[in-house]
């Protein structure tokens, strides 16, 4: 096996050559905005990941907090403890830079696993509703439109207050990340499923859906196999514009006191925090999660826009 | 004739800056049109007719634009005058009819409404004189219950209809010039005729000279009465209806023929050319049309200049036809 | 038409009828309203006595229906939390919504078709460019962190504006009106830009698009060909030609606009339903999350309806049946 990917390695361009290569590749090389949104992106993604290994301190854990070092502001000395913070300390004496890090983490696996969910969703629902049809069918897209007629934020806080509902008090806090995510996820699916189920409406007529149906391939098989990887590029772009929205929902949620927890804060729970801290001078409570939201967001933007284009220039 | 001419194009170039360099639409192209004279252009698509006809109303889009060559309208410079002063005698002057009249027409504007604005915008007339000038126009074109239909929407009226109603419209602030580009494409052939049977007859009432843009030899024959053969952006024989479509002189304008087919004739078959016109960015040295010409020899390849001076002046090619043995 | 529009008002009921049963499965099911409403100390009777005035122990399409009455009289029940009919609450708390809402929807309807026409029509122009690069950037931002950045900008900095709340405010009747005082303008500005932004920025890059769009259609070529003056070509003839799209977003924005006052309202501690809203949503009053879900979707459905017939007054092609039939 070794032997095989060596040879490949060395005598065949790898995957990731061939793509670089293409004429996707070639746009996205081309393109300034691309390049440099995805590099942040790639920057931002990895420091959340790293997090723990970058951060020079761990926001939540008690013992390395003191609080006489709360409200250092950036790259100035502590003037009880001496101590140097790159973007200061809030109330607590949290070292902000660190706590960026943490949020994003949360911010991101929010946000992508929001979109997950909202994406697997989309894509069962859209291939059952294009491909069996029927009154399911009626029944998934008449649903979609309902939701559709709703702003998805507000249908992430509806089904973010019904789950807090059924959540014992006593789990609200620990469950307040899953909840987020179901709320995100459930509000966004209806994009995934449109898109999903017209191209499976298309594909579902062309021959060979027909040969595999004739050979006696059951619908699952047809569906999963032949129909999905044939509308998988619309639903790629769907789903980076969607996580760049997902990661703004998350934020506002988290903002109005709605989304994660003061013990597991997300770039909005930080923001929130530093919104109290506006009219008191400690501009840099508030200011750098502001910005490390709107680079992330932003650039997420960008890319989809550019990816979307470069996909599917029909849909410009 | 020693008037001045209504129309004269003069060595008319427009270019197209593209990412692959510039190309020439319209290259070296010079005609006249007298008043009351319908003169056809013919030509593939891409071939610069149409390119043409817009560049002399003013109407290119960017980034096409005329770098050299005059354009002169009753002995009045008209290619880069102010865009106010252009698009005063657009309408006035020069009218322009399309080729879709489904598209033509503004569909939520009723049509009375889109004649009268027109002749608010050209003529010194109260608006209660514009409307009666409207209906008159409708019924002129032959719209049936014209004062009635003057609040009508463009899709209550059929293909035929609405084209009658653009040619009213090109025709309302009664310009001395009329553009046609391609105005019976679009048609039903049942109504092609009519059309172009009303605007001979509007244009011989008036004394206008018509530009008519086509790739239709059997409107040629049946309306205009000069005809321009037009090929990658050139002109390649100009000369009478009759001249040219009986013995063309340029071996393209005779390939051109033997691709229409004429019942008349009897023919069997219908001759192709062979190959496709080049696109212009990818222009052969020498004649445009040399490496499809049965005809073609050494010097046609070779990059010397081609001028209307062979066969009395028809025609822009080496070899004529007819003249081949010369 | 009129099949037309029974079908949408059809179509609206059905809409209305879904949501009043999630409103209802919410208000049924999530936690247990006589705990809720009772808390610790409660006898046995008290329970018997709550279950039978909810109706509680009826089935569960007449559960359903007395709820659907109810509300249509307006009567959402007692807030868990503030121990007062709903209904009250929400009517002190609507003005403030309504007139936020009200000057941001004006705010992007004009600005957003003013500055879409603009930058189609000057469309390699410097300010053009400039316009649309701020609102790709708008567009991104979310809307709490604009609304902070102006009060950082207005409030702290220049001092200009306040930060929070409606100002002084007239009672006019049951209604309380922030029009008609200097305060309440003042206070009106930011909280009514920071919501219409985000709806200003989608209308403008929406009229823009469909007006490049219309601006290369052919009757747009043939009436300049005609000599029309640019202003009758742009206006008369092009704009006129991009308001059906642009009225089927407008209309969804408006709504968005209530529902997005949420966020706004919580930045500026506007005192509006939105910040009701929140207040339960993190409390779990289930009454008043039910009873703001309600109104909200009537809005939805309301404006929608609205738009449809919008459709009519604008493209004749649309009348052709109503004049037949």
């Amino acid at each position: 096996m070794t032997d095989i990917t060596q040879h490949e390695l060395t005598n065949q361009p790898s995957r990731l050559k061939i793509i670089w290569q293409s004429d996707f590749g070639y746009t996205f090389r081309k393109s300034p905005v691309a390049v440099f949104s995805c590099i942040i992106v790639l920057i931002l993604v990895m420091s959340a990941v790293l997090a723990p290994l970058i951060a020079p301190h761990n926001p939540f854990d008690p013992g390395t907090l003191n609080l006489l070092n709360g409200f250092t502001p950036p790259l100035t000395p502590n003037a009880f403890t001496g101590e140097e913070f790159f973007l200061g300390t809030d109330d607590q004496g949290r070292d902000i830079f660190s706590t960026i890090l943490y949020g994003m983490r949360v911010s991101l696996f929010v946000g992508f696993s929001a979109v997950l969910l909202a994406m697997i969703l989309g894509i069962i629902l859209g291939l059952i509703a294009g491909y069996v049809g029927g009154w399911i069918e009626t029944f998934i897209m008449r649903v979609a439109d309902v939701q559709l007629t709703f702003p998805s934020i507000l249908v992430a806080m509806l089904i973010f207050g019904i789950a807090k509902g059924f959540t014992p008090v006593e789990y609200r806090d620990q469950m307040a990340i899953w909840v987020l995510i179901l709320a995100i996820g459930l509000s966004d699916w209806v994009q995934f499923a449109r898109v999903v189920r017209g191209a499976t409406l298309v594909e579902k007529n062309k021959e060979y859906v027909q040969a595999a149906r004739l050979i006696g391939r059951s619908g699952a098989a047809i569906m999963l196999r032949h129909i999905l990887p044939n509308v998988m590029s619309p639903v790629l772009v769907i789903a980076t514009i969607s996580l760049a929205l997902a990661i703004i929902a998350e934020a506002t949620l988290s903002f109005l006191g709605v989304g994660a927890p003061p013990t597991q804060p997300s770039l909005g729970t930080l923001i929130r925090i530093g919104q109290g801290f506006l009219f008191s001078g400690e501009w840099w409570i508030l200011l750098f999660p502001s910005i490390t939201l709107l680079s992330l967001a932003l650039s997420v933007n960008l890319f989809g826009d550019w990816l979307r284009d470069a996909l599917n220039p029909r849909l410009r | 004739m020693n008037s001045p001419p209504l129309l004269s194009v003069r060595n008319l170039v427009v270019e197209i800056p593209t990412r692959h360099g510039v190309v020439r639409p319209v290259d070296q192209v010079s005609f006249e049109i007298q008043a009351g004279e319908i003169l056809g252009v013919v030509g593939e698509s891409g071939a610069g007719k149409s390119m043409t006809g817009n560049a002399i109303i003013g109407l290119l889009d960017r980034p096409a634009r005329i770098v050299s060559g005059e354009i002169f309208l009753n002995g009045d410079r008209i290619d880069h005058l102010p865009l106010a002063a252009m698009r005063k005698r657009r309408g006035k002057d020069i009218g322009m009819v399309f080729q879709d009249p489904l598209t033509s027409l503004n569909p939520l504007l009723p049509l009375g409404h889109q004649l009268t604005e027109t002749i608010l915008a050209h003529l010194p007339v109260s608006v209660i004189e514009a409307k009666k000038r409207a209906i008159a126009a409708l019924e002129e074109v032959g719209i049936p219950a014209a004062a009635e239909r003057i609040g009508a929407y463009p899709h209550e009226f059929s293909g035929g209809m609405r084209q009658r109603v653009v040619i009213a419209l090109a025709l309302s602030a009664e310009p001395s010039l009329v553009i046609a580009d391609e105005p019976t494409t679009a048609l039903d052939v049942s109504v092609q005729a009519q059309i172009t049977s009303l605007l001979k007859r509007l244009c011989r009432e008036r004394g206008t000279g018509v530009m008519l843009v086509t790739h239709d030899m059997g409107v040629i024959s049946e309306t205009a009465d000069r005809v321009a053969v037009m090929y990658a952006g050139r002109l390649v024989e100009l000369g009478s209806v009759r001249q040219v479509l009986t013995s063309p002189c340029h071996p393209y304008t005779s390939g051109l023929m033997g691709s229409t087919p004429l019942a008349s004739k009897g023919q069997k078959r219908l001759h192709q050319i062979p190959g496709m016109m080049p696109r212009l960015g990818n222009l052969p040295t020498g004649c445009a049309f040399s490496p499809r010409c049965t005809y073609a020899q050494d010097k046609c390849h070779q990059d010397l200049e081609l001028q209307l001076d062979t066969c009395d002046g028809r025609a822009a090619c080496w070899f004529p036809i007819g003249e081949q043995e010369a | 038409m009129i099949a037309y529009v029974i079908r949408r008002v059809f179509h609206s009921m059905i809409v209305l009828l879904v949501v009043g049963l999630v409103a209802f499965a919410m208000f049924r099911y999530v936690g247990d309203p006589i705990d809720n409403m009772l808390g610790q100390e409660r006898t046995q009777a008290d329970i018997e006595r709550l279950t039978e005035q909810l109706g509680l122990d009826q089935p569960f399409v007449v559960q359903y229906w007395k709820f659907l009455r109810n509300a249509v009289d307006g009567n959402f029940g007692v807030s868990y939390r503030q121990g007062r009919p709903v209904a009250e609450i929400i009517a002190e708390r609507a003005p403030a919504t309504l007139e936020l809402a009200t000057v941001s929807g004006l705010f992007a309807i004009l600005v957003g078709i003013g500055l879409g026409v603009f930058t189609a029509i000057r469309r390699n122009g410097v300010a053009s460019n400039l316009i649309m690069t701020l609102s790709l950037i708008g567009v991104s931002l979310p809307t709490f962190l604009i609304g902070i950045l102006f009060i950082y900008v207005f409030s702290v900095e220049l001092d200009l504006l306040p930060s929070f709340g409606r100002g002084d405010v007239v009672q006019v009747g049951n209604w309380s009106t922030g029009f008609l005082t200097k305060s309440g303008l003042l206070a009106l500005i930011l909280p009514s830009i920071t919501l219409g932004l985000y709806q200003m920025t989608l209308i403008m890059r929406l009229v823009r698009a469909e007006m490049l769009e219309v601006l290369r259609q052919d009757y747009i070529r043939f009436a300049r060909a005609r000599g029309l003056r640019e202003r009758a070509v742009n206006f008369r003839h092009a704009l006129k030609n991009t308001l059906v799209p642009v009225i089927t977003v407008t209309g969804l924005q408006l709504g968005s606009i209530i529902a997005f006052a949420i966020i706004t309202e919580t930045v500026f501690q506007w005192p509006g339903v939105g910040l009701l809203f929140i207040n339960a949503l993190q409390f779990v009053d289930i009454p008043v999350m039910a009873a703001y879900l309600m109104l909200i979707s009537v809005m939805f459905v309301a404006i929608n309806l609205i738009v449809d017939l919008l459709y009519f007054a604008i493209d004749p092609r649309l009348r052709i049946d109503g004049r037949t039939g």
